[in-house]
């Protein structure tokens, strides 16, 4: 799955590192840092960790992407 | 006889089923002065701007005594006479943000991999499996003491590493301490006057027990947070005995009265709303918008009483004088039609939803990871596994307590539990 | 049929039957073609990219990609929308001609459109010196790809990395070294790192920060050359003030260069800081009129802003490239007066040295800084910055939950300084120069530029400037 963080709007308020701490990080107290494209099997933490954002800050890509494969 | 303000109303106890009403009046002043000074703060925008202004404080201390009525001079005096030193809801940075880093250590983990709180999934998944088993011969239940009650608390103490078997005295004096704190007309009646010096006892039990627990494990280290917490290495300064003790008690109390609310409202709301319970079976995954969007609906803090204005803030064309109390309604913010569409509809999906259920800025809920997945688990399994639920009496009756508001009972009758 | 049905069929027509080339397969690229589809346009989508790869995130590279925690390839960035595009990836836009309507690919081939997105980009400036640039172990970050080489590099264990630049990238990729443990050396020929985006004030504590982790950074030092080894591999760098620094990995972190080339003889206003655009996104030709066909985003674009002065402002940033494209895409498939603008507060972020940067406005706009909260030993502030009494733009460290306070006060055109906070204030709250370089003095260039009032920029039009770093 491909996921970003808009760390524009990104506080640091580290819900998605304490819900899903193998694909969000902190660097010190408030860097975040992420793995873009989690394995599938992670779906139901990034869900959890985008759900709890209180910036909403985080955005995952379609579930049913068909067209995924460019020309 | 001078009329009741808007947020007089919403206080009353006889609307404390529903004061959305009242909210919805209330915002047609975002920021509004009540007869005693305060100023209450109940449009979603102006709340956000303040919860990131830096000219409002939290500590209670500054709070001009000048503007308090007799109600809260008293109550200003009873905090006196039970002395707790401010924990993280009620102190500024730069404390607050050294203290709360240092909890933060000890409540999720290590910085690198704060996997504590999400570890503790599975043990979730256990105590609500089991609090569903034990309602198998039954054809009604309470959904408060029954589920919503006994999973937070099981949580809360184990993390901490407080006794469960101390839960019926801290839970009696937890409950007699909020019963006794009213922010609206009737906390001059005499029925809550007459449960002041009980909530004080309460406080004063709660308090005795915690610094009693802290001592205890300050000889003999134990499982749980707050051994840890004493036996902290130091590495990120040090916090005094006293702040420990009053977020100890925070935690204690914080860790699950905001949850039983949450959890006993979602299934109250569910049963209300038959399509969104009805999808939810249907689309189990919804759960995790879905607690999201119950935070919004029904919000386990109402509102919050400790801010002031350190100097004059002028929002939305109101003047907050310095020293003014200031109470940002959350569960009003929450339902503002100029944030959310249709705020009085549930709706599970509900794009953009970025409610103030565990408020924002830097006094956002410290445990709300470990809510959201109690609640996930609780409402996900009850929706799953219990077979035709039925509201018994609706709307249920309420606890007294204005800022954490929630059923007393939900009274449900049910046809089985599934497995 | 009345005025306004006339305009509004012909919304219909070109939202059914239109053609849409987007040139530049990245953020902007993606979240414009996106967009598009957002708005109902259901005619043809072509994207041309001269990377291979499909649309993927910067940031991560110079900071978790390069540490070696997540795979370069890990970076693709997610589909919001379904697309029904022809991607031609892999391929370079080299010629614009507007009198036919035509885009011109590197293998020769001319694609027709009705409407254009000019998405480019820019690209990583090079070292100089074409030789020593061609040693090995000489890098520049920008692509997937140079992320990975780079990642190779420092896996590999050198003795010494020297970053040349220390801009943000250049300062990133040194707390990655650091993080990694490889001694790094700096050299910044300004007088302190992200002084160009920051100042000097900023600057002075992005210095002690680099220096507590262990970075030996050079300042007013500048690279006069590199040299390699029999087998072609650099091995160490002459600086201007006459040392040596044995290193054998290099980053020229020098700022980047606009992907305007391929614009040359188009007749648009375009030129080194990008191309001219109105806050609409539409593209101004060579005597600043604005075109009815060709559309700019992201970090090529440059539009006058109304709260610094109408100047135009060009914004390498994340979302810019996203709100920019989202506008431009709008405004494509519409009319007057369906037009939106593009009334974006810049803002940007940077994790360093475990450091949380952020910033809202344009600092660069502003003479004077002032510290407003927290304490800048401990590294965990807020600062605003002034210019004529007014807030103009602020930066925190570790304070990220305040920014938004910060940025409704320069929204408004608050006074400057803004009032104290009821707490934590810092030692000393008086209002200071901020020491931005005069411009002109050669240091990283920021990646916000005020570039003045000509939408032509006739100068770098017809006069392209050497700019060496």
């Amino acid at each position: 799955m491909h996921i970003v963080v808009d760390l524009n709007r990104c506080q640091g308020y580290a819900q998605c590192v304490f819900l899903a701490h193998q694909i969000f990080r902190l660097s010190g107290d408030e860097a975040l840092t992420y793995e873009p494209n989690p394995d599938d099997a992670r779906r139901l933490q990034v869900q959890r960790a985008a759900a709890a954002c209180p910036v909403q800050a985080i955005m995952i890509d379609r579930q049913d992407d068909a067209e995924r494969g460019a020309a | 006889m001078v009329e009741e303000t808007p947020w007089q109303q919403a206080l009353r106890y006889a609307n404390r089923a529903n004061p959305y009403p009242f909210y919805a009046e209330l915002r047609k002043t975002p920021v509004a002065r009540q007869p005693d000074g305060t100023y209450v703060v109940s449009t979603y925008r102006e709340i956000v701007a303040l919860l990131h202004d830096p000219r409002v404080s939290s500590d209670i201390r500054k709070i001009r005594q000048a503007t308090t009525t007799d109600a809260e001079q008293e109550a200003g005096a009873s905090e006196d006479v039970i002395s707790l030193e401010p924990n993280i809801i009620t102190s500024d940075p730069p404390e607050h943000d050294h203290d709360r880093r240092l909890m933060t250590r000890h409540f999720y983990g290590p910085q690198d991999a704060p996997h504590q709180i999400s570890d503790l999934e599975p043990e979730i998944g256990r105590v609500v499996a089991g609090l569903l088993d034990a309602m198998r011969d039954q054809t009604r239940i309470d959904v408060v003491d029954e589920f919503a009650y006994p999973l937070p608390v099981t949580l809360i103490s184990k993390i901490l590493g407080v006794p469960l078997k101390d839960e019926p005295r801290f839970h009696a004096w937890i409950e007699t301490a909020l019963n006794a704190l009213d922010f609206g007309p009737e906390a001059i009646s005499e029925e809550l006057q007459s449960q002041l010096e009980g909530g004080r006892q309460g406080v004063r039990e709660l308090k005795r027990f915690i610094a009693e627990l802290l001592d205890t494990y300050a000889k003999q280290p134990g499982p749980g947070m707050l051994s840890a917490m004493v036996h902290d290495d130091g590495r990120e300064g040090h916090m005094s005995e006293g702040v420990l003790l009053s977020n100890a008690l925070l935690l204690l109390f914080a860790g699950h009265e905001t949850t039983v609310n949450l959890i006993a409202h979602s299934v109250l709301t569910l049963l209300r709303h038959p399509d969104a319970l009805q999808k939810l079976r249907r689309r189990p995954e919804l759960i995790v918008p879905g607690v999201e969007e119950l935070l919004r609906y029904e919000s386990s803090v109402q509102f919050w009483h400790t801010r002031s204005a350190v100097e004059d803030i002028e929002i939305a064309g109101t003047l907050i004088p310095q020293g003014s109390p200031i109470f940002l309604v959350y569960g009003s913010g929450n339902r503002d039609p100029e944030r959310f569409a249709n705020p009085d509809e549930l709706d599970l999906e509900r794009p953009d939803n970025q409610h103030l259920g565990f408020s924002q800025g830097i006094h956002f809920c410290f445990g709300a990871p470990l809510a959201r997945l109690e609640v996930q688990a609780a409402v996900g399994e009850f929706v799953r596994r219990v077979e035709n639920p039925r509201l018994v009496v609706d709307p249920p009756p309420y606890r007294h307590n204005q800022i954490f508001r929630g059923p007393r009972h939900v009274l449900v009758d049910i046809d089985g539990i599934r497995d | 049929m009345t005025l306004s049905a006339t305009l509004a069929e012909l919304v219909r027509d070109f939202k059914a039957n239109g053609r849409i080339v987007i040139v530049g397969a990245s953020l902007a690229g993606l979240r414009a073609a996106e967009a598009l589809r957002g708005e109902g346009f259901a005619g043809s989508l072509t994207i041309i990219g001269d990377e291979p790869y499909e649309p993927y995130d910067r940031p991560p590279l110079s900071k978790q990609v390069l540490k070696g925690w997540v795979q370069a390839d890990h970076t693709q960035l997610p589909r919001f929308q379904e697309l029904d595009a022809d991607w031609r990836l892999g391929l370079a836009a080299v010629g614009l001609d507007r009198a036919t309507r035509q885009v011109r690919l590197a293998n020769g081939e001319q694609v027709p459109y009705d409407r254009l997105l000019i998405a480019t980009g820019t690209r990583a400036r090079q070292w100089p010196n074409p030789a020593e640039a061609a040693l090995e172990g000489v890098y520049s970050i920008r692509s997937r790809d140079d992320a990975e080489r780079l990642q190779q590099a420092l896996m590999a264990g050198p003795s010494r990395v020297l970053v040349i630049g220390a801009g943000f990238i250049g300062s990133e990729v040194a707390s990655v070294c650091r993080d990694l443990d490889i001694p790094v050396t700096v050299t910044e020929r300004g007088p302190a790192p992200l002084i160009g985006a920051l100042g000097g004030v900023i600057g002075e504590i992005a210095a002690e920060m680099q220096r507590d982790h262990g970075v030996d950074l050079r300042c007013r030092v500048g690279v006069s050359s590199l040299e390699g080894d029999a087998g072609g591999h650099v091995r160490r760098a002459r600086l201007s003030d006459g040392t040596t620094i044995e290193a054998d990995v290099v980053l020229a972190s020098l700022g980047s260069v606009r992907n305007v080339e391929w614009l040359e003889g188009s007749g648009l206003a375009a030129g080194f800081w990008g191309v001219g655009c109105d806050a609409g996104g539409r593209a101004f030709d060579i005597n600043g009129v604005t075109t009815d066909t060709v559309y700019v985003a992201g970090d090529v674009a440059r539009a006058p802003h109304v709260l610094y002065e109408y100047q135009f402002l060009a914004m390498e940033h994340w979302d810019n490239a996203v709100f920019g494209a989202e506008v431009a895409a709008h405004n494509m498939v519409n009319l007057e007066p369906g037009y939106r603008p593009h009334l974006l507060l810049p803002g940007f972020w940077s994790g360093q040295f475990g450091v949380n940067i952020k910033s809202v406005g344009v600092p660069p706009f502003g003479d004077e800084i002032v510290f407003t909260q927290g304490s800048i030993k401990e590294r965990r502030f807020a600062a605003a910055y002034g210019r004529r009494g007014r807030i103009v733009a602020a930066v925190t460290f570790d304070h990220g939950k305040w920014l938004q306070y910060y940025a409704e006060l320069i929204e408004r055109s608050a006074p400057f300084p803004p009032p104290p906070p009821g707490w934590d204030r810092p030692d000393v709250m008086k209002p200071i120069p901020a020491e931005f370089p005069e411009p002109g003095v050669p240091t990283a260039i920021p990646d916000v530029v005020l570039t003045g009032h000509d939408p032509n920029e006739r100068r770098a039009e017809f006069r392209p400037r050497d700019r060496p770093s």
